[in-house]
Formats: C-alpha cells, sequence, structure tokens
C-alpha cells in the first residue's frame, strides 16, 4: 500500500535542492579580487554551505509541518494572516534594505538572523484564500463576490508595494489568480478581472488599446455578467487606458527605467538594461552543453549580476548550456505537475487549494525569474526556488512542501477509504 | 462542494498542466533561441565584454651617431592605464593614484578625453611613468581598480642637455595632430617625436604598435593576460643613423658650459660636404624631461627663462651676418673682375664720408691703403664700404640670393627660418620710401649689416661651400642623404684657394690672430676662418667666427655665434679648439666605449662600413 511520503515529490525536491547547492557552489568560484572579507560563511565562497545549513533548518520545518493536521493549520489560518500582515506593516516602519535592494525596506532583524516577513505572508494568504473558498459552497460567479477574496490578497500585496517590492506584489497577483482558477471561478470572471491590467498594458499603443476595448465589449456581450457590473468593468479598462501615463509618472524613476529597460535592454545597457543584457550574454554564451561547471568566464569576471540570487539561473546557462537549463527546467515541471497531482488528489477542498496556492507561488516565482534572466519578464528581484542563496524564502518554500507532503498523504488515505467505501 | 468533485478537480488539473507547459515552452523557446540559434553571437559578445585590447607601444628607432654611439636609445619605462565603466569611478581612482604620486600631477581631464575616446578601452595615464612612481602604484593597486602596468621601452637621451635642440624629443601625439593627419598611421595616445631629429624622422623611427590582450572582470579591474596567442607583437621602428661625431658634440658642450656658461648662442659643425658633425644651441634643456610626460614646474621654468632654452639658435635665431659676410662680397667682387690685389680708391683713414654721413671703419686708426686679400684679414670696413658701392646695392643682393643668403640652409630639421634678405633695392624704396635708401644702405650691406639677417646654419653652410668645391649643398644630419645641391657659388678653384687663403691670413696674421696665440693645437693644422661683431639693435655685440681647416684640404667647418658677447676675434678660439679636437681623432668609439687616440682619423669621408638601416631615403612631410 502506498501510505508514507510521497516519493515523488521526495525525489524532485531532492534533486533541485542539490542542483541548487551545486550551482550556488559555483557562484562561488571566482577569479574576482577583493570581496572576501567579514564572518566566512557570509562570504560568497561559502555561501553554498551557509544554504545547506538554512536547507538543514528548512528541512525541520518542512518535518513539523508535515506532522500537524490541516485542521490545525485551518485554524490558526486567520492568526497567521493577522500575524504576518502585522509584521509586512512593521517591515515599512522599522524594515532595512538589504544588499542589491538596499533601498526596499524589505528585512527585519530578528535576533540577529535577518527575515522576509513577505516570504511569511505568501503563505498566510495562500492559507486565509483556502480557508475562505473552502468555506464556500458554490465558487462566486459574480465580481462582486470576488471582493473579498481580491482583498485578502490586496492588503499583503499593496503593503509589499510599499516597500516598494513590486516583484513579491506580483508574487501575490499570482497566487490570487491561480487559486480562483483552482477554487472554480469561471474563466470568463478571470478574464474581467484581469481586463484592466490588459488595459494598462496596452495603453502603450493606442491602436492596441482600441482593439482590446472592442474586444472587451463583445467578451461582456457574450459572457454577459451583471449589467453594473460590466459597465465598472468596462469603465476601469477605459480609465486604465488613460491613466496609463498618470501611473507611469507616478513609478519611480528606477522603476520606469526597469520597464524600458525590459522593452529595450540594449538601450539602457549601461544602466538599468545591464543587468538584463549581461545575463542573456552569459546564457548564450553557454551553447548546447556550457562552459562547465565553475568555469563561465562572465560569471567568473563577475558580469553576472546578483549571480547568487536574482540572477543565479543566468549562472546555468552559462556554465550547464542548453542541456542544463533543459533539465532545470524539466525538474520545475517536474514539481508544478507533482503538486498539481497532490493537489488533485487531496481529501479535502482546503488542502488541495492549499497545494494549488504553493504551487502557483512557486510557478510565479519560475516564470518571473527564469524569465527575467533571458528578457521574457522584466526584472524584478524575486528570487529562484532550489537555487537563490536566502534563508526565508527557502524556509518558506520548505513549509509549503512540508503541507504538499502533508496533503499528500491525506490525499491518499481519503482516496484509500473512498476505494474501500 | 461540487467543485471539488474528483472530475471537476481532474478537468482544471488537466487546464493547468497545459498553461504550465505552455510557459516553459516559451521559456524553453527562448533558452534555445539565445543559446543555440544566437550562440555564436553571444560567444563572442562575452569575450568582448571581458577582453581589453591594451596597445603595446614598439621600441623606437635607436638614433646613432657616425661612430654607432647612441643620441637616443630605448630603456624599460612602464605605462600606466586604467580600466574604467563610467566616468565617475575613473575620476574616483585618478584621484586616489594622483594622491600616491607626489611629484607628479596628472592632467585628470586629459584621461578622461582619452577614456571617452575609447570607453572599452584602458586610457592611458603615463606613457611611461619612471619606476619609483610605478612600484608606488603597484603597491596600492588594491585601492586602484582597473590598474594596468605594463613595462614599455623609454626614450632616453644619454648626453641629454648636449643633443637635446638636434635630437628633440617625443611625447603623445596631440589630438590637433591625429586630426591633420601629421603623423600617418598614429592613433591616440602614441608617442612621435616632437622636436628635431625625432620629429624629423618620426615615420622611420616610429615603428607599429602591437596589442595584447588583458582580462577584466565587471568592476574594471584586471584579472590575467589572456593567452599569448591573441597578442600582436610590436614592430620596432627603424634605427636612424647620423653624421653626428657625438664625441665632438660633447666636447662642445662641455667647452661652451666651462667657458661661456651663461651666453646665449649656437655652436655648429660639418664637413664641406654638409655633413653635421655636431650641433649645438645654448642655453640647452634636457630632453629625457619630456619623456612621460613634463611636469609643470619644470616645463614653466624653462619657457619662462628669459633666454629661452627652447629657442634653437642654430636654425631658428637670425643674425645680422656681419664681416663672414665680407667674403661673400669679395666672392661677388671675384666673379666682377676683382682680383686679390686690387685695391679700392681711398686708404682707410677709419672712416669714410659718403653723402652727408661718415661711416666708421672698427679700427679708429685706419688701416691704411689694403688689398682685396688684406681687406679680409683685416675686416676692413673702409674697404668694403668702397667695394659695396663699386658693386652696387641692387648687385649685391641679386647675387647674395644667388649664393643663397636669405634662405633656408634646407637643412632636415623641422623648424629652420631663413634669415631675411632684401629682393632689390626698389623693395626697400617701395617700402619706406625714395629719400632712406641714398646708398647708405648699400655700404650696411658690404659689411654685412643693416637690413639683412642670416641663420647660423646658412652661414656655416655658405664657408662650408667656401672650404669645399664652392658648391653650397643642404646640411644634413642623418647619413643616408645626400647633400642636396641648392647653390653654385660660380668661384674657379683658384679664386676659392685665394679665399681661403685670405681666411688663413686672418687667423695667421689677421683679426683673430692675436686671441689664438695661446691654441696649441694651431701649430698642428693650418686653419682658415673669418671674424665678425655683429651689431644688433638693443643689445651689445654679437660674436662670430666661421672656421674650417685643414686650409688646404678642409675637412671640417666650425662656425660659432655668440649673443650679446664679445667680439668675434675673442670667440675664435672655440671653434678653433673644435677643429683641433675632431682633426686630433680624439673620438669615441663605440666598439670598445673608451677614448682612443687616433691620429689617422679621417673625420668625414672615413667611410667607415655602417650597416644600412634605412632602406628608403627619409621623405620630408609637407
Amino acid at each position: 500500500m502506498n501510505r508514507g511520503i510521497d516519493r515523488t515529490l521526495l525525489f524532485v525536491v531532492a534533486l533541485l535542492a542539490a542542483f541548487g547547492a551545486l550551482i550556488l557552489y559555483s557562484v562561488g568560484q571566482t577569479d574576482l579580487i577583493g570581496g572576501n572579507h567579514g564572518f566566512w560563511l557570509r562570504q560568497m565562497k561559502w555561501l553554498w554551505v551557509l544554504q545547506l545549513l538554512w536547507l538543514l533548518i528548512a528541512v525541520c520545518c518542512a518535518a513539523v509541518v508535515y506532522r500537524t493536521s490541516f485542521r490545525i493549520l485551518e485554524w490558526a489560518t486567520p492568526w497567521a494572516y493577522g500575524m504576518s500582515l502585522v509584521l509586512l506593516a512593521a517591515t515599512l516602519v522599522i524594515g532595512r534594505g538589504h544588499g542589491a535592494a538596499l533601498s526596499e525596506k524589505s528585512w527585519l532583524s530578528i535576533g540577529g538572523v535577518g527575515i522576509q516577513p513577505v516570504e511569511i505572508a505568501k503563505l498566510t494568504t495562500i492559507l486565509m484564500l483556502a480557508r475562505w473558498f473552502a468555506a464556500r459552497r458554490e465558487p462566486p460567479i459574480t465580481l462582486r463576490g470576488l471582493l473579498p477574496p481580491i482583498v485578502l490578497a490586496a492588503v499583503p500585496a499593496l503593503l509589499v508595494l510599499r516597500q516598494p517590492d513590486l516583484g513579491s506584489a506580483i508574487v501575490f497577483v499570482g497566487i490570487l489568480f491561480g487559486m480562483l482558477f483552482w477554487a472554480a471561478v469561471p474563466l470568463p470572471l478571470l478574464v474581467l478581472l484581469a481586463s484592466p491590467v490588459v488595459s494598462l498594458i496596452l495603453a502603450w499603443s493606442t491602436t492596441l488599446w482600441s482593439i482590446w476595448m472592442v474586444v472587451l465589449f463583445a467578451l461582456l456581450l457574450i459572457w454577459r455578467p451583471f449589467v453594473l457590473e460590466g459597465i465598472v468593468v468596462y469603465l476601469t479598462n477605459s480609465a486604465m487606458g488613460v491613466l496609463a501615463f498618470i501611473v507611469w509618472k507616478g513609478l519611480k524613476v528606477s522603476q520606469q527605467e526597469r520597464i524600458i529597460s525590459f522593452l529595450d535592454p540594449e538601450r539602457y545597457r549601461r544602466g538599468s538594461g545591464y543587468q538584463a543584457v549581461e545575463s542573456r550574454v552569459a546564457i548564450g554564451s553557454g551553447g548546447w552543453f556550457g562552459t562547465g561547471l565553475t568555469l563561465g568566464p562572465q560569471k567568473r569576471s563577475g558580469y553576472i549580476p546578483e549571480r547568487a540570487n536574482d540572477f543565479v539561473f543566468a549562472v546555468v546557462g552559462e556554465e550547464l548550456g542548453f542541456i542544463g537549463v533543459l533539465v532545470a527546467l524539466g525538474l520545475f515541471v517536474a514539481l508544478l505537475f507533482t503538486l498539481v497531482r497532490i493537489a488533485r488528489q487531496a481529501g479535502d477542498p482546503f488542502a488541495s487549494l492549499v497545494v494549488f496556492g504553493v504551487a502557483s507561488v512557486i510557478f510565479t516565482h519560475i516564470f518571473e525569474n527564469v524569465g527575467m534572466t533571458i528578457s521574457v519578464m522584466p526584472i524584478t528581484g524575486i528570487p529562484l526556488p532550489f537555487f537563490s542563496a536566502g534563508g526565508s524564502f527557502l524556509v518558506a518554500m520548505a513549509i509549503g512542501l512540508g503541507m504538499a507532503f502533508r496533503a499528500a498523504e491525506e490525499g491518499r488515505a481519503a482516496s484509500y477509504v473512498e476505494s474501500r467505501q | 462542494m461540487s467543485a471539488f468533485a474528483s472530475w471537476e478537480v481532474a478537468r482544471r488539473a488537466a487546464v493547468i498542466q497545459w498553461v504550465i507547459i505552455a510557459a516553459f515552452v516559451v521559456l524553453g523557446g527562448s533558452f534555445f533561441k539565445a543559446q543555440v540559434l544566437d550562440h555564436e553571437s553571444y560567444r563572442t559578445r562575452s569575450a568582448n565584454t571581458h577582453l581589453r585590447d591594451v596597445s603595446l607601444e614598439p621600441p623606437r628607432g635607436d638614433i646613432l651617431d657616425r661612430n654607432n654611439l647612441p643620441i637616443a636609445e630605448n630603456m624599460t619605462g612602464y605605462s600606466v592605464r586604467l580600466v574604467a565603466t563610467s566616468e565617475d569611478s575613473l575620476r574616483a581612482v585618478l584621484t586616489r593614484l594622483d594622491a600616491l604620486i607626489p611629484n607628479d600631477t596628472i592632467d585628470v581631464e586629459t584621461v578622461v578625453k582619452r577614456w571617452a575616446a575609447a570607453r572599452y578601452q584602458p586610457a592611458l595615464v603615463y606613457a611611461s611613468g619612471r619606476y619609483n612612481a610605478v612600484a608606488a602604484l603597484e603597491e596600492h593597486r588594491a585601492a586602484l581598480p582597473g590598474l594596468v602596468i605594463q613595462a614599455e621601452p623609454r626614450r632616453r637621451y644619454p648626453d641629454s642637455n648636449a643633443v637635446a635642440h638636434m635630437v628633440g624629443y617625443v611625447g603623445e601625439v596631440s589630438a590637433d595632430d591625429i586630426e591633420k593627419n601629421t603623423f600617418p598611421n598614429a592613433k591616440p595616445a602614441e608617442i612621435v617625436g616632437k622636436q628635431g631629429l625625432e620629429l624629423e624622422y618620426d615615420s622611420l623611427l616610429r615603428g607599429r604598435r602591437g596589442l595584447r590582450f588583458v582580462e577584466i572582470d565587471a568592476r574594471g579591474r584586471m584579472i590575467r593576460q589572456a593567452p599569448a596567442a591573441l597578442s600582436l607583437p610590436p614592430t620596432a621602428g627603424k634605427i636612424v643613423r647620423t653624421t653626428i661625431d657625438l664625441g665632438l658634440q660633447r666636447f662642445i658642450d662641455s667647452m661652451w658650459r666651462a667657458d661661456l656658461p651663461d651666453k646665449r648662442g649656437a655652436m655648429v659643425a660639418m664637413t664641406p660636404t654638409g655633413e653635421i658633425l655636431a650641433y649645438a644651441s645654448f642655453p640647452s634643456f634636457d630632453p629625457n624631461d619630456f619623456i612621460g610626460g613634463i611636469d609643470r614646474a619644470t616645463f614653466n621654468e624653462l619657457n619662462t627663462d628669459p633666454d629661452k632654452p627652447f629657442y634653437n639658435r642654430v636654425i631658428q635665431a637670425a643674425y645680422p651676418p656681419a664681416s663672414p659676410f665680407k667674403l661673400a662680397i669679395a666672392a661677388m667682387a671675384l666673379r666682377r673682375g676683382f682680383t686679390m690685389e686690387s685695391r679700392m680708391r681711398d686708404g682707410c683713414t677709419g672712416s669714410y664720408h659718403y653723402g652727408n654721413g661718415v661711416w666708421r671703419c672698427w679700427k679708429p686708426e685706419g688701416h691704411g691703403s689694403l688689398t682685396l686679400r688684406e681687406a679680409i684679414s683685416k675686416s676692413c670696413d673702409v674697404y668694403f664700404y668702397q667695394l659695396g658701392l663699386l658693386l652696387g646695392g641692387d648687385s649685391i643682393l641679386a647675387a647674395a640670393r644667388e649664393m643663397g643668403f636669405g634662405e633656408r640652409a634646407g637643412i632636415d630639421l623641422d623648424g629652420e627660418r631663413h634669415g631675411t634678405l632684401l629682393a632689390s633695392v626698389k623693395s626697400y624704396v617701395d617700402a619706406r620710401g625714395v629719400s632712406t635708401w641714398g646708398n647708405g644702405e648699400t655700404l650696411n650691406l658690404a659689411i654685412g649689416q643693416g637690413a639683412h639677417t642670416e641663420t647660423l646654419i646658412n652661414m656655416v653652410s655658405f664657408y662650408a661651400a667656401l672650404a669645399g668645391d664652392g658648391i653650397k649643398r643642404a646640411p644634413h644630419i642623418i647619413k643616408d642623404r645626400p647633400g642636396v645641391v641648392t647653390r653654385d657659388l660660380k668661384l674657379t678653384p683658384d679664386q676659392l684657394a685665394e679665399l681661403r687663403a685670405a681666411m688663413v691670413d686672418v687667423v695667421n696674421s689677421g683679426t683673430a690672430t692675436g686671441n689664438l696665440a695661446s691654441e696649441v693645437g694651431l701649430a698642428q693644422f693650418q686653419v682658415a676662418g673669418k671674424t665678425g661683431s655683429a651689431e644688433v639693435t638693443g643689445q651689445k655685440q654679437l660674436g662670430w667666427f666661421i672656421a674650417f681647416a685643414p686650409a688646404d684640404n678642409p675637412r671640417i667647418v666650425v662656425g660659432i655665434a655668440v649673443e650679446e658677447g664679445i667680439h668675434g676675434a675673442l670667440v675664435a678660439k672655440y671653434p678653433v679648439r673644435a677643429i683641433v679636437h675632431y682633426l686630433t681623432g680624439k673620438t669615441v668609439k663605440a666598439d670598445f666605449n673608451t677614448v682612443t687616440e687616433d691620429l689617422l682619423h679621417t673625420g668625414a669621408d672615413s667611410g667607415q662600413a655602417v650597416p644600412r638601416a634605412v632602406t628608403r631615403p627619409p621623405s620630408r612631410r609637407p
């Protein structure tokens, strides 16, 4: 009987963790002079050891969560959610920047160890949303009915945006849409919900935006939501088209540059487009098989920006080539498929939604992070699961995966019961 | 809740699996394009971002004297360059670098300009830094990211001041020169000749730059040198062999500095065929100061010195030719049918009455009646006043022009000036009005005064023609350059011999005799020469002496001009000593690096077998 831990998930996670540690080891192998000062574990050279220590802590956390019933989690969810909001708010007041994101107040120092409350908030938001949906008999079918979950996700997202951490704020959007989908909210509703964002993006081109507005009008006619909602959606879209310029003005110069450099990295080669270009050059120079682990010249000479965190995947691309990239992406797909499978087989809606939420977070992180290294996505500083150095995210991931292991076991137990009936 | 019925969940799971696959296909596709399709271009760019090329300066060709002693050579110097990713970081590093080298100031703006011209290349800070400066930088390398130091040939002039005006110096090519293409193929920051032979024969001496690559990290710090296979070695410049006799050059320099320490002036020695043996202008400067950039204090001191050490008095200063010009007048007279025995109507009484004026001879008590030969040896002004009137102003001007006066001698050095000589009496009258000529100017002209100036090199060149075959040749310093015929004095060998005899009298029983009595070397060689004392407006007399020896078969011609100095008769001993030094063969041979007595030294026409390094005649720049 297949009771016990989910072997597939364990296998995939173990492989990814090993792969990540290996890459982090390589990240420390450079020709750079200096920079190796301070406590040895904080040096780039020994980052992989630090990461392994964090991994140990993460495994312990995962084990604890694995032993915890979903009922306890469900009970604790509102408290945890509230606590995480408090922490996020506190971050705005007493937080500090760190490393490349020095201007972003995203870190809280607890007993000398810096933690990022946003990573905890991602989990608690998932739990809160799961709890909200699991309590409903039917999924919301109107935009108005979607308001509570939107608010639940928007509050932490806005707090994060104030840090300002655009990347993490986007992750909350990913969580929201993922869970709305998994909670069986009708697809047209999701499209309408997403439509203002589409308007905002298309506002750069009047023609494209006009076409979109016509399409949106047609969709509204076909799907026939409530008249008031339809009007609200249409007006919001119109406003977004107009407001885009004002929103643009409201962005910080650094954020504006990031967007421009995403659209045209070469133009900002020495400015904010620098990271995008250098990352792509490193990846492109890897070719089919790469330069070999630890041997990438771009990495060795320090051309890959933030090579231990945001752009760690560029190291994979340069040193292990397209084959290495395919292996990494394949492992990610395997992980996501496994999580979806567990969500599908979960014993109850809460567990299922939680696991799917975890999958959404992981997917958003992977797509955004890997996408930005190859200029498919704009540059936002969010870490890559299993690869980027950093304790908070690793522990948060482990807790999420711990819940997935738990759900897998409970789900199998449930299906066992079901099949016996 | 029916939404979580297993078939409903399975349907959504299927949808989301396709979404995941689509997303990863997009990612994978992007990687495939970058890593497989565009791999080559990215690989090239990867190499370009971390490789920087550093130019390797070629060793400049040596400049050698006629005995293969080095006048200009190379020693090891160090170039200092900086790799910078931004102007701000460059300035920051330069500020730190500047603070480390106390005695040198960096021209930050120049370095920034160089950097801006080629941002991905290391910007040159010093072309050839001094060893201790570079050592100080090396010590603080950690504080100076992007520092690239490499050993490079550094120009050196072993005889420093003694050869300054002849050899010149080198320096970084100016933006102006690059724009005008003064130096073909010169790249920014390349070292080119700035003065003297270095400038004149730069195209031969310079050689071709090489290239080397270094690996640079993202902050612009050099990690290591790229494989040697990637570097292109520089091509050394060609050796330029000169006609200079460095022993004589040194002798003249030390003699001047010992006997005439505060005097301005120049001295030049050549063979009758125009090969320059020594070339010196005083005061001088140390051309080594210019190598690797002269520091501002030294430059200002030299530049504001009232004695103008940068002024090349051999080819740039024009002086009234004075009595040495009397030989030209005498030559004209011989061509017109006068003989060495011709006498003028009036004997010398110490002055000559002409028109409303009284024209004095330098000797107030007078010379009495003289032949031309005696007039030359005594340098009698009254004789030449009358001769000048007989020849006529226009005639003298025309003949002088024909003999190459008022023109450049044509030496192979940049910056030679010509003296001033009227085209005709009419031009003078046109310029100043009819009344002012009044033939008084003709009298002045006849004794080398008035509206007439000459450079030392041109005067000595004229005397070289007198000492030789009556053909005036362009003087030259480079060995393989034949003396180009510029003028024919149109004197018969007999006439030349007679003129030389008169000049022997100058030394033996004329104006120079008294002051040469103590010159021991004179007994060995018969020296011929002509003294002169020029009146220069606003200055004391200028002393001339131009001499050659041996008188019957001259091998060396030496001329001296001393500003505000002393009468020509008093400066006569210096050329004589130089001549004796040269003819007695006290010269330094390169082969042994020791002084050897070589009494059989044949001087100019020794025809030493020197391997020819210069394969084509150097072309003068336009």
